[in-house]
């Protein structure tokens, strides 16, 4: 499991969770997580277009999800979010399957694609990977305090001076990166999982936003972790793991809270 | 912790030194100001062909108690938006210790129509309060003694201290909406406008609510205004009255405007002022004649209005 091959793929899974526990915590605060789908799903037939091109994928996927998120930030702007990216995901996709039926040997790429090919990362992927990462991780600490003001109380950051309009796309463009960056290796599937899961678990069990940032980026890690290994013993796909052991966190968070409360409340009654 | 207050502004805003000498005069029971607090002069808003506020005028002075009345749809909400500087498109002139609102952010807090908290958000109500002083900032937050400093007084001018590390989405409306004025007390702003702040609160978080916002001024030299459907927890603080009507705005001391005959005329619907051992209380007037039958004033237009002034 820990054999020179394996190397870049721990790497690679390691920065990657790092990444997408950290802004999963604002696409969970700005109740984002569908246009944390749509980004995913809609670019991956971007990178089988670059591969029809003969580019390199990940061009393909930057300009995919650049397409996305100025779409996005632009329907957003007229009204509802969720249309917006329900849109914004029916527009890429149609574009995608028409660039996937001018070609015919997309077979095995897509499934990689949709699913991930974690165990099969190189040297050559690692780069883009770390640059896109530092980038990503710099713009986070640096808007930091806008970008939770603004997510969780978008009421009162206008009166601060703090645009939606500018933070809903200096948002889009850091998911964007991430997705890009995360897709090729973990797959669309499993991107939307990384951002969503860990985030949601770890806000429903702290109230404390640096508490629950740091609980995030760690149970991302974590269960990237526990995924590969697992995948690496039975031979089953990565993206079953990550998914499981994704929903299993959460429900067991809420579970917890919903006792704890309970418990709260009973011990509140009996000593008044 | 006014040298403070004022080595704390001379940091952001240079040319500022005149007009914290009103802070002071205003803390310190004396004669004051030289210079309103706010100057709103023929400020006019268009969206559209839709005229939603035309030629308003009025002034604040530090420390009063300024109420903003109308019916629905009156332009209230806009005059408020207009004075942080977040209304598209006004005309005329706004200042804020004589800067425009765009310049003047630090000296204006503004608390928003009733929030909807999602019970999940992982913030406790003192995070709620540090973003007041520091959530426009950029890089990451270090440790500062003055900012905690400025989030403990901020919990502690609303009372929220008991349940500052609560989280905001589970607290009651009442215990929210002090969250919010603390939010926007962070900053230690001379101006606090407040949207409809008593909405949907009891009795009792109501009147408590009240007595705070009048204890502001009178102690922190904060001016006040604040619209609300539901005036008589205001009554006995209000030092004036500015009311919309039909996009128009007139200014007027409590006694002149709360009254049967102009506060009817300006809701278009029949209202009664009862005065009763002391205290003034306004309630709808079902026993008078209904508006099909008395001629008041159509809202739209504004032709008859009567204009009262101090």
């Amino acid at each position: 499991m820990f054999q020179s091959f394996m190397l870049h793929t721990w790497i690679a899974s390691t920065i990657i969770a790092l990444v997408a526990g950290t802004l999963g915590f604002f696409v969970v605060l700005r109740r984002s997580a569908f246009a944390a789908h749509a980004l995913p799903i809609g670019s991956f037939p971007g990178a089988a277009a670059a591969v029809l091109l003969g580019i390199q994928p990940l061009w393909g996927l930057l300009a995919f999800v650049a397409v996305g998120v100025v779409l996005l930030q632009q329907l957003q702007r007229l009204g509802r979010r969720d249309v917006a990216a329900g849109l914004v995901l029916v527009t890429l996709m149609a574009l995608g399957s028409l660039l996937l039926s001018m070609t015919h040997s997309y077979g095995p790429g897509v499934f990689a694609l949709l699913f991930g090919e974690v165990l099969g990362v190189s040297a050559a992927d690692l780069l883009p990977v770390a640059i896109i990462s530092a980038v990503v991780i710099f713009g986070v600490i640096s808007l930091y305090r806008p970008l939770l003001l603004q997510s969780a109380f978008p009421e009162l950051a206008v009166p601060r001076g703090l645009r939606p309009g500018v933070m809903d796309l200096l948002f889009l463009v850091l998911l964007g990166l991430v997705v890009a960056m995360a897709l090729p290796v973990v797959g669309t599937l499993l991107v939307f999982s990384l951002l969503v899961a860990p985030a949601a678990t770890a806000q429903s069990l702290s109230a404390n936003p640096i508490r629950a940032l740091s609980l995030s980026i760690l149970l991302s890690l974590g269960m990237m972790w526990l995924s590969i290994v697992l995948s690496f013993w039975t031979n089953w796909p990565i993206g079953f793991f990550i998914g499981a052991i994704g929903a299993t966190l959460f429900s067991s968070a809420r579970i917890f809270r919903y006792l704890r409360d309970r418990f709260n409340s009973r011990s509140a009654m009996v000593t008044p | 912790m006014i040298q403070q207050r004022n080595g704390e502004r001379r940091v952001h805003m240079p040319k500022f030194e005149e007009s914290s000498k009103v802070a002071l005069a205003a803390d310190v029971p004396g004669p004051a100001t030289e210079q309103p607090l706010l100057a709103v002069d023929d400020l006019t808003v268009k969206i559209g062909t839709r005229v939603l506020l035309q030629g308003v005028s009025f002034t604040l002075s530090p420390g009063e108690f300024c109420g903003l009345i109308g019916e629905n749809g009156a332009g209230k909400t806009t005059l408020l938006r207009s004075l942080v500087g977040t209304q598209p498109s006004p005309h005329g002139c706004v200042k804020v210790c004589g800067f425009p609102p765009s310049r003047a952010r630090g000296m204006v807090g503004y608390v928003p129509q009733k929030i909807n908290f999602a019970p999940d958000l992982p913030l406790r109500v003192c995070d709620l309060v540090q973003l007041g002083c520091d959530g426009h900032r950029l890089g990451p937050r270090w440790f500062s003694r003055k900012s905690s400093e400025a989030v403990s007084r901020a919990l502690a001018a609303v009372g929220a201290e008991q349940f500052a590390k609560q989280r905001i989405g589970e607290l009651s409306g009442g215990q929210q909406q002090r969250a919010v004025i603390a939010h926007a007390l962070a900053r230690q702003p001379r101006l606090l406008l407040l949207d409809e702040p008593l909405a949907n609160l009891d009795f009792k978080s109501a009147n408590e609510l009240a007595r705070l916002l009048g204890h502001l001024t009178r102690e922190h030299g904060i001016a006040v205004l604040i619209t609300a459907h539901d005036m008589n927890p205001l009554l006995s603080l209000m030092d004036r009255v500015v009311y919309l009507a039909g996009g128009r705005a007139a200014c007027g001391s409590v006694e002149e405007v709360i009254q049967s005959e102009s506060l009817s005329r300006l809701y278009g619907y029949p209202v009664a002022v009862i005065k009763h051992s002391g205290r003034i209380m306004i309630v709808p007037d079902t026993e008078g004649p209904q508006p099909d039958e008395a001629c008041y004033m159509e809202p739209s237009n504004g032709r008859n209005r009567e204009r009262i002034t101090k």
